[in-house]
Parts: structure tokens; sequence; C-alpha cells
């Protein structure tokens, strides 16, 4: 299914976020995640199914101010 | 030292780590600063990205990470970066922004009382940057915010403290909140002032990462806090408009 992974479109055929981030070939990175702009905690990813159409944010560690 | 949310921090200096040189020279000025707080964002990643190395920079740092909001225009926004920022830095602290406009980047005080209701009620410790302005601060201290960071100047400016008054003035409404302003600073001397008119701490990146040394300027910085803090707990005397001699006039030989 079709689904956009910060602003990309991607093709997956993972059905949950977990199963989506080992297919995008995250790994173990450690990022922080929202689907359709709801947060996602880390824990639940396993039981966050995904649907065509799901805009993912996949973000991590960077500088601030 | 100031203390925040109950923990003690080591340093008047908070740092941010955008915007340097190299990785190198962001930990220099660190080091070289005894900085106690480093503030960090979060921002979209690839797969194999450089969160990872960025974790390891930070981490090796060695003081507590303060995660920011930055550029978030909206309460939405803010809460769910803030949620996202304790998914991967392990910690309830949260440099809350809710920028009202892109060329102030002004904080957007409606949207910033409200979401610093949500973060304290969700169980984050908040951080707000704010203005000067008293009533805002109010609404953030009755929102359960017991830390406020008013700007200095807008940020990445570097004009130093805009508003005396309105500085003053809100340290004196609330002399027992800790403070730091946030954003503006330029100059070791600007930091100076602030810890002269008694407030708690500073929080600076750009005036550091942009100068040519940044590892000079940031001692600059934390040697200017020093010497401001100091002379606010020595009592300094009070300006007056009429020339006083230091010297005795009694005694003084009849030469004319």
């Amino acid at each position: 299914m079709k689904i956009t992974v910060n602003g990309t479109p991607h093709e997956v055929t993972a059905a949950t976020l977990e199963a989506a981030l080992a297919e995008l070939g995250y790994g173990d990175q450690r990022v922080a995640t929202a689907v359709n702009q709801s947060f996602v905690p880390a824990a639940r990813r396993g039981a966050q199914a995904l649907q065509s159409g799901d805009r993912l944010e996949i973000l991590a560690p960077m500088q601030g101010g | 030292m100031p203390v925040f949310y109950g923990t003690e921090i080591a340093s008047r200096l908070m740092l941010g780590t955008a915007g340097y040189p190299s990785p190198a020279i962001l930990a220099r000025a660190f080091r070289r600063s005894g900085a106690g707080i480093a503030t960090v964002s979060l921002r979209r990643e690839g797969a194999g990205g450089a969160g990872a190395a960025f974790r390891e920079l930070i981490r090796d740092l060695n003081v507590p990470v303060l995660p920011n909001t930055a550029g978030c225009h909206t309460v939405r926004e803010a809460v769910t970066t803030a949620h996202m920022a304790r998914d991967v830095f392990d910690t309830d602290w949260i440099k809350l922004e809710v920028i009202g406009h892109p060329d102030t980047l002004q904080p957007d005080p409606f949207g910033l009382v409200e979401a610093a209701r949500i973060l304290t009620q969700d169980g984050f410790r908040v951080f707000p940057y704010t203005t000067e302005d008293g009533i805002v601060a109010d609404r953030l201290l009755q929102a359960g915010c017991e830390v406020l960071m008013p700007w200095g100047a807008p940020i990445g400016t570097g004009l130093g403290l805009n508003n005396l008054y309105g500085l003053r003035t809100l340290r004196a409404q609330h002399p027992e909140v800790p403070m730091v302003i946030d954003a503006g600073l330029g100059l070791p001397s600007h930091a100076a002032a602030a810890m002269e008119m008694g407030f708690d701490a500073v929080l600076l990146n750009t005036a550091v990462a942009k100068a040519g040394d940044p590892a000079a300027m940031a001692d600059g910085f934390a040697r200017g806090l020093e010497a401001g803090r100091l002379a606010f707990e020595a009592d300094p005397m009070q300006p007056r408009d009429m020339a006083s001699p230091s010297t005795p006039v009694i005694g003084l030989a009849e030469l004319a």
C-alpha cells in the first residue's frame, strides 16, 4: 500500500507501524513516530495498524537551540 | 546554582547545540564554558540517518538535555512534538515554543499557555519560551509551569535585553520563580546584565555557535554570568544623578 513517510511517498507491505519501520530500514534506530499527526509511542507501534494513505512522521534527535 | 523542577543545574549557562561549524567545536564550547544544560530538537530522520551520532555526541557532553518544540506554530504541533521528544530523549523536560510570527519568532502567548496547561497535565515539566509580559507569566504559572523563560530579544538577533523595564518588572513580580533569559543575547555583557537583574540563568545558541571562536565565546559568556551574579549577590550601589566625591572633602588643603 502507498503511505507517506516524512513527506515522501513509499510503497510498503507492512501492516503495522513497527513492521513498516523495519521494512523501511530503520532497524534499531531510536526514533519518535507519529501517524496522521498523532503521536504513537514506541511501545504501541506493534499495535498501530497502517492503512493506505497514512502519513508517517519519523523523527530523531537533532541540533536545537 | 539554579534549581529547575527539583534538579540543581551545574551552571547558569544553558547552551543550544545548533549551527556550530562542527560537532567537535560544539563539544569544545560545552567543555570550556561548563554549560549546564544542552537544548536539542527533533527533526525528520531517514533510514541510517544522523540521529544516532548526534545522540552519542550529546551523551558525551554529560549534561541534562532540554528538548525543544522549535518551529511549532500551533498547540497541537507543540504538544505532539513534546510527546515525541519524551519518547526519544527519556526526559519529561520540554522547552515549549509556540511561535506566533515567522519574522519575529515571537511566542504566541495564547497557544503557549494552552499548550503548557495540556503538557503539565500530561506529566511534563514545562520550560516556556515567553515574552516579558507579566500577565502571560501569571497564566503560565497557573497552568503549572515552575520555570519561566522570557526572551531578551527575538531569537537569533543578538540584540540583548530589549525591554529592561519589562524584564525588571517580571523579575520583581515573581522573585521565587526560577527565570531564564532565553534568546536574543549576543554578548557576554548581555548575560552579565541579566544576572545583575537577578535572573537565574540564560539560554543561548547563536551568539556562541556563530562566533568566530565558539569555544572562546562560550567561555566569555560563562565569565560574564559569573561576574553578573557576583554583582547581584553583592548588593550593588544605587545609581544617582548628581556626582558625589569618593575622596573625602574634609581635610582638603586650601591651595586655591
